[in-house]
């Protein structure tokens, strides 16, 4: 296919609509309206087969998800920082009701004070609530990863929704050359939806029965067994996806990383900056790399360790604070799964880009500069925040 | 009528779909409501069906009392689901994927109605879904232990409305839960009573055989909560209505009608004095009690009209 420019926004609108999805559940929020408002469009043009139903709140907007997937139909939805938040409790039943909802997040700050721009907070917010989490750094990202999270999350070994981060704006709404595919390309990756047991008064089956604490444990004992072991069909899922598109995709991916020295850690649209941070680096002679997490949940504890390989210093960059806790929670999750090696990097973590603020090229430098002279005088240290007056 | 229970089992579907082995309380009018709707709803249904009593009684895990497709999700959300459902059916019937298209119902309590629920059962309303909204309104959180809602009646003593030296229980009037709904102009809002059972039939008929959104009111005597002994259900349930306290009526395309009216409203002392949760009410709360009652009935009547 043909290199096109697009908004990140309508780029996942077009693989919802090439994934032939059927209803469509969502409340506008932004950044994440341009997503809903194509949608709503293709639905009205009838270039989308689907019922777009435009719900009162977000709460509702995962309610009727959990009601039409778990009607055997393909659904989706998006969302965006408080909008996440007010689903919230409706996010823990789409999963452990194991109905295998795509959502969209163009991730954003969480209020007080109200901001629409981006960080993680939403995201960290949802971190324990067992679907499947993926972060894009960008347009063509959040629509290959759009695809894949249907393919992923409806697989009969799977039946787990499935959440694409994007970064609020970074990604959402900057206009960047992509590829799209061909329907027929779409069809022969994504076969259609099938439910193993729906709402079918053929087949009268009770959903949503409550658990005392003689069985509750083991419920969740299942679903935590289930969900871990999901990893064999992301990785052969991905691996499909860039059979077909030609562009593939790892749950930890690499830049640079293989002998270097310095690393940094992150998560969405900022690892294309710090990209150009690292080329400018090693151009001085400096063995820096990057390594960025597409997969987040489940966790990939395995490919991180490799991926660490013989880093001495890892940098890890958090967008979102965990007020009172380890500061930043994807540095303490990186801690936490490097912690049982012998040998491991010395960790520095930083916090930034809270609520839209631009992290820059220099900034990336000076996180590898303070990293280093923290290891210097001799150790980790507690996080630091990053481009703050 | 001497020989009623002969001829009336015959007059009503004999399958179940709301099964024995349930753990409602005795004397439970919540429970026989759910019975007749199920009975009277039959096999092609979808139902979805908010925290609450009925939800917690039918749904022990391993164990179910329901014979049709259910779902329960949350308390407040409900309607939501099943604006979910009725959607999903609609695109698999025009797409050609199913053959039937089953009756999509949505049920919960008074709370999960007119409190936590109530936006969300709104949103669909005015959104136009095809489904049946049952409301089984025992006027409290009884399923959390009698705790007071915007259904709950004025002067009653509930848990977190208790009656003592400086209140005289609930100081709020009932939500109108029926004229909220008329207000969303759906084509059709009934009240109904498990104490008339040929009634509540003809209403679950007539509201499932409509297209678009319909709403079923029905009061559910809760001997647990409204202190009365358990034998008293179906008597409570035809005082309410004799007394005035709970009207049956039917609103058509926004045209009111009353199934029942009787010469004379018996005193709402009579269903009052019955009840433990009204037992503190001093003759002057009883007057006022009086009084509310026969405003809003007038009100009604004058809806009759227009």
């Amino acid at each position: 296919m043909k290199m096109i420019g697009m908004e990140g926004a309508h780029a996942v609108a077009e693989a919802v609509k090439l994934a032939d999805t059927e209803v469509i559940a969502a409340y506008p929020i932004t950044p994440q309206t341009h997503i809903v408002e194509r949608l709503a469009e293709m639905v009205a043009n009838g270039e989308l087969d689907a019922e777009y139903i435009p719900v009162e709140s977000e709460h509702s907007a995962m309610s009727a998800c959990l009601g039409s997937s778990a009607t055997g139909v393909r659904t989706f939805t998006a969302t965006a920082g408080p909008g996440l938040e007010l689903m919230h409790e409706v996010v823990y039943i789409a999963s452990s009701m194991r109905l295998p909802i795509v959502m969209a997040v163009t991730n954003r700050a969480l209020s007080a004070p109200l901001s629409v721009w981006g960080d993680h907070s939403d995201a960290m917010a949802v971190r324990d609530c067992s679907w499947i989490q993926m972060f894009a750094e960008n347009g063509q990202q959040a629509f290959d990863l759009t695809l894949c999270a249907f393919r992923i999350g409806e697989d009969p070994n799977v039946l787990f929704p499935v959440m694409v981060h994007m970064d609020g704006f970074h990604v959402s709404h900057v206009v960047e050359p992509l590829f799209l595919l061909e329907k027929k390309q779409v069809d022969k990756f994504l076969p259609p939806y099938h439910r193993p047991y729906s709402l079918d008064p053929g087949r009268p089956a009770t959903l949503g029965a409550f658990a005392v604490p003689v069985i509750f444990s083991e419920v969740k004992k299942s679903q935590s067994e289930a969900f871990a072991s999901t990893k064999p069909a992301i990785l052969q899922a991905w691996k499909e996806f860039g059979d077909i598109s030609g562009r593939y995709y790892q749950p930890v991916e690499q830049y640079k990383s293989e002998d270097a020295k310095v690393l940094l850690l992150m998560m969405g649209s900022f690892g294309e900056t710090a990209m150009v941070a690292v080329d400018e680096l090693r151009q001085r002679g400096e063995k820096v790399g990057l390594i960025r997490l597409r997969l987040w949940r489940p966790f990939p504890f395995e490919e991180l360790r490799q991926a660490v390989g013989n880093a001495e210093i890892l940098i890890v960059l958090d967008r979102c604070i965990s007020f009172g806790g380890p500061p930043g929670p994807l540095c303490s999750e990186v801690k936490a799964a490097l912690y049982s090696l012998e040998k491991r990097p010395k960790v520095v973590g930083f916090i930034g880009g809270l609520g839209g603020r631009d992290i820059s090229v220099e900034q990336f430098r000076e996180m590898v500069a303070r990293g280093r002279e923290a290891v210097a005088r001799g150790g980790e240290e507690e996080t630091q925040m990053i481009g703050v007056r | 009528m001497e020989n009623f229970a002969i001829y009336v089992p015959r007059l009503l579907p004999q399958k179940d779909f709301f099964i024995p082995g349930h753990r409602a309380c005795i004397g439970c009018g919540e429970a026989l409501a759910l019975r007749l709707v199920t009975k009277t709803l039959g096999r092609d249904v979808i139902i979805s069906n908010a925290t609450g009593c009925m939800e917690i009684v039918s749904s022990p895990y391993p164990t179910t009392s329901w014979r049709v497709p259910w779902i329960h999700t949350l308390f407040e959300n409900a309607a939501a689901v099943a604006s979910g459902i009725e959607r999903a059916l609609k695109i698999l019937e025009r797409k050609g994927k199913a053959t039937a298209k089953p009756k999509v119902v949505a049920m919960g309590g008074d709370g999960a109605t007119s409190d936590i629920g109530i936006q969300a059962l709104s949103g669909a309303w005015e959104r136009g879904h095809d489904f049946l909204y049952v409301c089984f309104d025992n006027e409290a959180y009884m399923n959390t232990g009698i705790q007071r809602s915007s259904a709950t009646p004025f002067g009653a003593s509930t848990t977190t409305s208790p009656a003592g030296k400086l209140s005289i229980g609930q100081t709020t009037w009932k939500k109108n839960m029926a004229a909220i709904a008329v207000a969303h102009d759906i084509p059709y809002v009934a009240t109904a009573c498990p104490s008339y059972p040929f009634d509540l039939i003809d209403k679950v008929s007539k509201a499932a055989s409509i297209h678009g959104p319909t709403y079923l009111h029905i009061l559910s005597v809760c001997p647990t909560g409204w202190r009365h002994p358990t034998d008293l259900t179906i008597r409570m349930g035809r005082l309410a209505v004799e007394t005035g306290v709970f009207p049956l009526y039917e609103v058509e395309n926004g045209k009111y009608k009353l199934s029942m009216d009787f010469p004379k409203l018996r005193p709402v002392r009579d269903y009052l004095k019955l009840q433990g949760r009204f037992r503190h009410l001093p003759e002057e709360e009883i007057d006022r009690i009086q009084e509310g009652v026969k405003r809003e009935y007038e009100k009604l009547k004058k809806k009759l009209e227009a």
